[in-house]
């Protein structure tokens, strides 16, 4: 199922032909090669976790609060659970959620970006207003109701981040809709009567790909974020292994008071190496589609300490 | 004015929603909440209890828009009814003895947040590659991409369990009768380090980012360079030219990160045990007491919703270009 979500976008194949620079800039820039590769680790260890750990990753292999060691690398849990096969196992549930997520509130809010943009008028006005009203309500406050009231499972986690989520990108990408929106080759197509719909994903659209882009992975980041911070607070579906349950659990066992810092650690690293590497890659987007942000020193000086 | 006044109709609109949102979530989603309930406390339930869970959640069989309307007038009377779970203290009884803290902590935090993170940022654009510009950008980043529960455990573990610097639990020691005097004042102060700083570290780094950008974009000005050739001193460039004009995408974020900090302080203090209205709202829901859960979300909202009406008045004071228009 995973998989399915791993096949890169469709967007960097529809931008190719406009945006050839793009792609090479994004492949030659180093924060967008660090960020790229940390996230082929995380998507072969989550699609890998069933071969190099066999078997339910909750179930009691060991003594309890065993400290890293060789035979447990990052040490077991209160409960006696190896640690790195929960951290592994953790990753598959994160990045789904993450990826589905990022995915699922980036398409309503291209969908919700471009009517607006394109039709304008009323259904701006309208669109807009839902939008604004669901930025400005305090998302994790909303998110904790809306799992408070609906039953506890992934597909629930996965729907209130949604709907907690669209409405940013939405606010993004229709300003960025809208400036296209204005420009002559878009006041030919509809003179030359081109149907809506052909104009909002064909020639609106692969313009604004970059853009796309990045709101992805910052709703990618978002969803996993938003995902861990709800299981933490024990709101999540509790009997799936991921990040933000393996935090749940550590918190619930106290780990932290009893000293056992191991059971803490790794899934909270997980969460921010995926976290910073879309962020790399984001930034990396930017600079390569504007220019004013583009490193004005010579190559040897620049990210130093991105590459870290 | 027109501005304002449209502001003004599309908050109402926003709390409106979240009434609503409020009306309709207990009705109309699947599995029962009154029935979650009786099986959780089986059946220990009071009659008053049970009477007002039923009044709050609409449990009747009068017609759903006599509800609403029933509904809506309870709310804008502030009648939110009784809590469940600290039966029978009104809800907003309840949350008047909470929402301070929250203010306390998001607003120390917020404001510590924009004014260092907003000086970082106009320096690092001043000095565009600089120590600043090149060395703390991915750092800050790389701090804010660690959840901020994550951290704020950390943080709990590091200083309040192994080096036992700071408290590690709720907003004053025990014991200690809240009033104003220094031991008080020190007591809280104590107790606030250690949440505050986790929020400020970790959104310092969104304010930074976006400040640079801004003053990269408003340093090529011309009338930069026309101050420059006047002679003027840097400092004041920086600070009355470049960064002032620079500050009003600052200022709107500061409205919105405002519905951030009482979200994300919400984690926090679940972390730190700190009493503020985040903290209670996840006892409600693990309580079940929906009338409590119902009361803090509004309470949240409205409260976003006003310091963000706020902030566009001092918009407007801000930007010329919003008044004329």
């Amino acid at each position: 199922m995973t998989t399915a979500i791993l096949k890169q976008p469709t967007e960097p194949t529809a931008a190719r032909k406009p945006n050839r620079s793009f792609v090479h800039g994004l492949i030659t820039n180093k924060k967008a090669l660090v960020g790229m590769i940390v996230m082929l680790v995380f998507i072969a260890l989550a699609l890998l976790a069933p071969a190099l750990f066999p078997g339910d990753p909750s179930r009691i292999t060991a003594m309890a609060s065993l400290e890293p060691s060789p035979e447990h690398w990052l040490g077991t849990t209160a409960k006696g659970q190896d640690v790195l096969a929960l951290t592994v196992h953790g990753s598959r549930s994160s990045l789904f959620v993450g990826l589905t997520v990022g995915f699922a509130s980036t398409f309503i809010g291209i969908l919700v970006g471009l009517a607006s943009a394109y039709f304008g008028k009323f259904i701006d006005e309208a669109l807009s207003l839902v939008t604004n009203v669901f930025l400005l309500l305090p998302g994790l406050p909303l998110l904790v109701i809306l799992a408070a009231f609906l039953p506890p499972g992934l597909g629930t986690v996965i729907l209130v981040l949604v709907v907690t989520g669209w409405a940013g990108s939405a606010r993004v990408l229709r300003s960025q809709a809208l400036s296209i929106r204005s420009k002559d080759f878009v006041a030919a197509a509809v003179v030359s009567g081109e149907r809506a719909g052909r104009i909002m994903f064909r020639e609106i659209l692969p313009n604004m790909a970059s853009i796309v882009m990045g709101t992805l992975l910052g709703c990618v980041i978002y969803g996993i974020g938003a995902q861990a911070g709800l299981e933490f607070l024990g709101l999540g579906d509790v009997s799936t292994v991921s990040w933000g349950n393996n935090l749940f659990w550590a918190g619930n066992e106290g780990a932290l008071l009893t000293g056992n810092w191991w059971v803490f650690v790794p899934s909270g690293v997980c969460i921010a190496l995926v976290a910073f590497a879309l962020a790399l890659i984001n930034y990396a987007v930017d600079e390569v589609t504007n220019p004013r942000l583009r490193k004005i020193k010579t190559p040897k000086n620049t990210e130093r300490s991105a590459a870290k | 004015m027109r501005f304002i006044l449209r502001r003004l109709g599309f908050y109402l609109i926003a709390f409106w929603a979240s009434i609503t949102l409020n009306f309709l979530l207990p009705r109309f989603m699947p599995g029962d909440p009154v029935s979650r309930m009786f099986a959780r406390t089986q059946g220990k339930m009071q009659p008053e209890q049970i009477e007002a869970l039923r009044k709050m959640l609409g449990v009747d069989t009068r017609p759903l828009w006599e509800q609403y309307v029933d509904y809506m007038h309870n709310v804008l009377t502030g009648q939110m009814g009784v809590s469940i779970s600290r039966f029978p203290t009104p809800v907003t009884e309840v949350i008047a003895s909470q929402i301070g803290w929250t203010l306390l902590l998001g607003g120390t935090a917020l404001v510590f947040a924009a004014i260092i993170g907003n000086l970082l940022g106009i320096l690092a654009a001043w000095r565009r590659g600089g120590a600043i510009d090149s060395a703390l950008p991915p750092v800050l980043v790389f701090i804010g991409s660690f959840p901020y529960f994550w951290l704020a455990m950390g943080a709990l573990y590091l200083f309040g369990v192994v080096l036992g610097w700071f408290p590690i639990r709720h907003a004053f020691t025990d014991g200690l009768e809240p009033a104003f005097t220094w031991e008080f004042i020190g007591d809280v102060g104590a107790h606030l380090v250690l949440p505050a700083l986790t929020i400020v570290l970790v959104s310092i780094g969104g304010w930074m980012l976006g400040m640079r950008n801004t003053m990269i974009a408003t340093n090529a000005e011309d009338y930069i360079t026309m101050a420059e050739a006047k002679g003027l001193r840097p400092g004041r460039i920086m600070l009355r030219y470049a960064a002032r004009n620079a500050m009003l995408p600052s200022v709107t974020s500061f409205g919105m990160s405002l519905g951030f900090v009482v979200g994300g302080a919400m984690l926090t203090e679940v972390v730190f045990a700190y009493p503020g209205v985040g903290y209670q709202l996840l006892n409600a829901v693990q309580g079940l007491d929906y009338p409590l859960m119902q009361g803090l979300f509004l309470t949240i909202t409205a409260a976003v919703l006003l310091a963000n009406f706020l902030v566009d008045i001092l918009y407007v004071r801000l930007d010329p270009r919003v008044r004329s228009n």
